[in-house]
């Protein structure tokens, strides 16, 4: 009996207790556990959706796997953790997730008020607005007294409002707490208008019922530059997560791709490439990594024009076009710093 | 320890014991908030999370889909608190009403020596009362509510009211300044028709002539102020919903929202009340309703003086602890978008300022004072209906 | 003498219009007028309502095929939930795996089974493994990491398993937290009694929901910086206060109904508080309130649903994720159908199950 009531305690202290005493730093916990905890949406197309299996794929989800690539060596070794827009802060800063890559804005009193720290920018989005064809509305301007759709906790919910204040029209919003739910209510016909990141507009309108009978609006009433998010106060990691979303936008620039990163690594005489691959300078010594840690971004994952054409791009149902995401020698503002 | 009347060790002392055991849980409760506060404090330092109640005064920025008292994105978030309320006490009190409606008549009608109609009463109960509320409150929403048709082509009564998957647009009353004239007349009305009935009753028991308080009560509260209405010249005019761009405008809207939460809550709540009623009905013994029968009292005297008194007081308590179910259900606004307290302020105003402590402390609060004023009613009550059976 | 047999006539059968079926609908459907009028409202409801959904659900249904090409008649596409049933039942939980929540699920029921059957022997025994071991063997069994089970985190669990875990969870916690509370409530002790008070009337006077965001929001704040709850757990642990406060309840309802003369008697032999309270007045209260607690219990399963808005999968939860699957849009009344089928099925021979311990227990105790 003593035996079993031991084994109970001991349960019940796992049970509680299901605490990764997680150290100040972050980067040691992750290769300790050999397990990365990325935070993710709950189901937004090309960003971050689980399939039937359960398996996770998007522009996000390869930032979080290039992540693991460069810390572990490994791009399969991540937990995802599905978030929503109301959760996703405190999961961040409660350590229950490494990092948070769930599309989510780069704002002052986000970045200053809430401990957490942005690394930088994966998907250069803004808000728009999605309306049914039958409308016959042409511009964001005739939307005078629409009934809008939008999910909760989020920064579109205040542009919404200043959009409509400033040029002096009304509006009715019917707020959710998920893109399913809002995007349920707006194929039901409970709202004219359908207001997010116009990313997530494309993402949305593949789960209508009539796909084709919605478009998206021109006008971009906001700037959201969506990017990855770690905690204050740990530099190393920090680091480790700016970089390795630098290193692929690096790896597209000097035509780096997954299927070629081999033979560029035997091959190339290019001093850039050479750096970027490990092979001379700084190479991943600087952020405690091995010195392939972007090979094995490169290799695993891919580079930066290789996940947006897979998850959102031309080649993908979405279909957004590259824009302002192109490379800043191709018209877009993408650029990193030098891997050097 | 062989003679028991040797003094007992003071450990074996109840009362030490009982001190001893106080004391002991009060440490262990002051040590736990300790913690809690310590650890929050903590947190909240490093996070760098503002706290205090200063987020009440700052601007909101964002719309709320109805509100009872005028709200713009101008205003702040402490009226974003009361908006919230303010619709949480309205699809309540809504709620309760039709709940209660429904309840009872499913409830008698479970009695009924009708064997059809007992029989539908009872799948009624049997089937809404063993499905979560929230899957109602879905199904409601996005099943049914779906079958509206769009604002085009809205369902209309004589283009005074419509009805659509955007809401129901009613003609709205404007009432003009001497409208209160109209106002005051009925309070009156209704003043004066208890004192008839106080002195109506005391007359009959002194010399059992009986009195038509019907009619002169009628007579009071509607037509006293339909004349007033009249004399001062009709002060009262309809705004009624027109089709403008994509909505209707004007009068009164119901948005679908308030409808599926409503119907879902009544339907759901009715069918405990309608239990707690039959279970009511039936604990008055058979032996009271046939005594009241032999005594000469008609059916439904029988009924009104007999059966329902000795109901109720098995009724009140359940039907009370029902209601409270009933409001503290209604959070489950948030997941289809009705705009009640704990969407609004507990949802969208947290997520801006993220104050989840002050926050969701407030929200708590607010439900719990709620409960506990209604409880405190209900004992109140429920002690003085003993006191008269005694 | 004239012997006069006074024997009475036999009596007449009762008019033809009062027996048999003719009789039987006089009587119970036709009685009146206004009763009349009644039973055929109640027909016409029925008619309009029963065959519709009964076509819809049954005759006019698809049953068979993998893709919603196969859907092409008029009612119910339920080859969207056979597709799906094993997300529906398992969430994300890895189908190599799946075995051991059977195992364990079987098991409970089992064992569940054996407490409540009447005559079965080893009753105390069976109890106490189900109180003592099992607990240990289905954490085990759900989670893993032991006995060279893979570990399996708890974000892939979902689906009708995640909301039998938490309803039991919920369930076996709370019971003997519900106990200590509703004896501190009866307590002679004001301050244990004070605090069980408020402990009882706080949970009590709040919404689940507001529990739940709370747990997930308020906890984690808590709790030392570098200590962090899994988002099961804190979801658990905030419906197992809930629920412990009305456990208290319906286990004080049971108290109450307990003669003083129990109490006084088992003090006159000599017997200490908890020697009283453990051997003569729990075991009889508790055996009191067993239908209470199915209820509670009842309402702590519909409860469950709540979890899905601070994004837990459990089987309504997952069933709504399923729609918006572009492969499958538009079959949300299949899916809200099946999760209510699911849920009404378990909740309603639950109810009748406790509704005959009622009458059962009652005959025993009538006063």
């Amino acid at each position: 009996m003593k035996k079993i009531t031991w084994a109970l305690v001991a349960a019940v202290v796992t049970l509680v207790i299901s605490v990764g005493f997680a150290q100040a730093s972050t980067k040691e916990e992750v290769q300790k556990r050999g397990v990365f905890q990325c935070g993710v949406s709950t189901g937004l197309p090309g960003f971050s959706i689980a399939d039937e299996k359960g398996v996770w794929a998007g522009i996000d989800v390869d930032v979080c796997k290039a992540i693991a690539a460069a810390t572990l060596g490994d791009a399969t070794k991540i937990k995802f953790v599905p978030l929503n827009a109301k959760e996703r802060f405190t999961a961040l800063q409660s350590g229950e997730i490494d990092a948070l890559v769930r599309g989510t804005t780069w704002t002052l009193t986000r970045d200053s008020s809430l401990g957490l720290n942005f690394t930088g920018v994966n998907y250069y989005d803004g808000q728009g607005f999605m309306v049914s064809k039958k409308l016959g509305v042409k511009s964001a301007l005739e939307l005078d007294g629409a009934a809008v759709c939008i999910q909760s906790g989020t920064t579109s919910e205040l542009n919404l409002a200043d959009y409509f204040k400033e040029n002096k029209m009304t509006y009715k919003a019917v707020v959710f707490d998920t893109h399913d739910a809002t995007a349920a209510a707006f194929d039901n016909g409970r709202c004219d208008v359908l207001t997010s990141d116009q990313s997530q507009l494309y993402g949305l309108r593949t789960h209508l019922s009539k796909p084709e009978e919605a478009i998206v609006l021109p006008e971009v009433i906001s700037k959201e530059p969506l990017g990855p998010v770690v905690r204050q106060g740990d530099d190393a990691w920090f680091n480790i997560v700016k970089w390795s979303l630098n290193a692929m936008i690096e790896a597209e620039e000097l035509g780096v791709t997954k299927a070629n990163v081999d033979e560029m690594k035997a091959n190339s005489k290019s001093p850039a490439v050479r750096r970027l691959l490990g092979l001379e300078g700084i190479a991943g010594k600087g952020l405690g990594l091995n010195n392939d840690w972007a090979y094995q971004i490169i290799k695993q994952v891919g580079n930066y024009g290789e996940i947006f054409e897979r998850n959102v791009g031309t080649g993908s149902p979405l279909n957004i076009a590259r824009g302002l995401n192109a490379l800043w020698s191709k018209g877009g503002i993408m650029y990193a710093p030098p891997v050097r | 320890m062989s003679n028991s009347s040797q003094k007992q060790s003071w450990w074996n002392n109840a009362r030490y014991r009982s001190l001893f055991f106080q004391v002991l849980l009060v440490g262990m409760l002051v040590g736990f908030f300790w913690f809690i506060g310590s650890n929050t404090l903590a947190n909240l330092d490093k996070r760098g999370i503002s706290t205090g109640f200063g987020f009440l005064s700052l601007k909101a920025g964002f719309g709320i889909l109805q509100s009872l008292i005028p709200f713009s994105e101008a205003d702040s978030f402490g009226r974003t608190f009361l908006v919230g309320l303010l619709n949480t006490l309205l699809v309540s009190v809504l709620g309760i009403f039709f709940a209660t409606i429904i309840g009872f008549t499913i409830g008698v009608a479970r009695l009924s020596n009708n064997w059809l109609i007992s029989k539908l009463a009872g799948v009624y109960v049997e089937m809404f009362r063993n499905i979560p509320l929230l899957l109602q409150i879905f199904f409601w929403y996005f099943a049914v509510l779906r079958a509206l048709p769009s604002p085009k082509q809205s369902w209309k009564a004589a283009d005074l009211a419509f009805l659509n998957i955007r809401g129901m647009y009613l003609p709205r009353p404007v009432f003009g300044d001497s409208f209160s004239f109209v106002a005051w007349t009925f309070v009156l009305a209704i003043v004066a028709t208890l004192f008839i009935r106080r002195w109506a009753r005391k007359r009959q028991d002194d010399t059992g002539q009986q009195f038509n308080l019907w009619g002169t009560g009628i007579g009071l509260i509607v037509a006293l102020p339909l004349l007033v209405y009249f004399v001062v010249g009709s002060p009262l005019s309809w705004d009624i919903p027109k089709l403008q761009g994509f909505n209707f405008r004007g009068g009164v809207t119901v948005i679908p929202e308030l409808t599926a939460l409503l119907v879902a809550l009544s339907v759901y709540t009715a069918t405990f009340i309608a239990e707690a009623v039959r279970s009511g009905i039936l604990a008055v013994n058979s032996g009271q309703t046939e005594a009241a029968s032999a005594l000469g009292l008609h059916k439904n005297k029988v009924l009104k003086l007999v059966v329902i008194p000795q109901a109720m007081r098995v009724i009140i308590p359940q039907l009370t602890s029902q209601y409270l179910n009933l409001v503290k259900n209604s959070s489950l606004a948030t997941a289809i978008g009705y705009p009640d307290l704990v969407a609004v302020f507990a949802g969208t105003t947290l997520n801006q300022t993220g104050q989840a402590i002050e926050i969701i402390a407030m929200t708590m609060g607010v439900y719990l004072f709620i409960s506990l004023t209604i409880s405190g009613v209900m004992n109140w009550y429920n002690k003085k209906i003993m006191l008269v059976e005694r | 003498m004239t012997v006069h047999v006074t024997s009475p006539s036999p009596s007449l059968p009762p008019p033809s219009s009062s027996v048999g079926v003719v009789g039987w609908l006089r009587k119970n459907l036709f009685s009146s007028v206004v009763n009349s009028i009644f039973t055929l409202a109640g027909l016409y409801l029925l008619y309009t309502l029963v065959p519709p959904a009964v076509n819809w659900a049954l005759f006019q249904a698809d049953w068979i095929g993998t893709t919603r090409d196969a859907c092409t008649s008029d009612g119910a596409c339920w080859v969207f939930v056979g597709v799906r049933i094993k997300q529906f039942l398992f969430g994300f939980y890895p189908p190599s795996e799946y075995w051991r929540v059977v195992t364990a699920f079987s098991l409970i029921g089992l064992l569940v089974a054996w407490l409540l059957i009447d005559r079965t022997p080893k009753k105390s025994l069976v109890g106490a493994f189900t109180i003592f071991c099992y607990p240990v063997i289905a954490y085990f069994l759900f989670y893993g990491g032991a006995f060279g089970l893979p570990v399996v985190e708890t974000y892939k669990w979902g689906g009708l398993m995640l909301t039998l875990i938490l309803a039991t969870t919920g369930m076996f916690f709370s019971f003997p937290i519900g106990i200590v509370l509703a004896l501190g409530r009866r307590s002679s002790m004001p301050i244990a009694k004070s605090i069980s008070v408020v402990f009882i009337e706080f949970w009590r006077g709040v919404p689940l929901i507001t529990v739940l965001f709370m747990s997930s929001v308020m906890l984690p704040m808590f709790i030392p910086e570098n200590m962090q709850i899994d988002k099961l757990l804190r979801a658990m642990i905030g419906i197992i206060f809930f629920q412990s406060a009305y456990m208290a309840e319906v286990v004080r309802g049971g108290l109450q109904a307990i003669p003083r003369g129990q109490n006084e008697a088992a003090e006159a032999l000599g017997l200490s508080y908890w020697k009283s309270t453990g051997l003569i007045v729990l075991p009889q209260a508790l055996k009191l309130v067993i239908p209470g607690i199915v209820n509670t219990f009842i309402a702590l399963f519909k409860d469950t649903t709540l979890v899905l808005i601070i994004g837990l999968f459990d089987l309504l939860a997952v069933v709504q994720a399923a729609f918006a699957d572009p492969k499958w849009l538009g079959f949300s009344v299949e899916g809200y159908v099946f999760v209510a089928s699911v849920y009404w099925v378990s909740c309603f021979s639950m109810s009748r199950y406790s509704q005959h311990l009622e009458k059962k227990l009652h005959t025993g105790h009538a006063r």
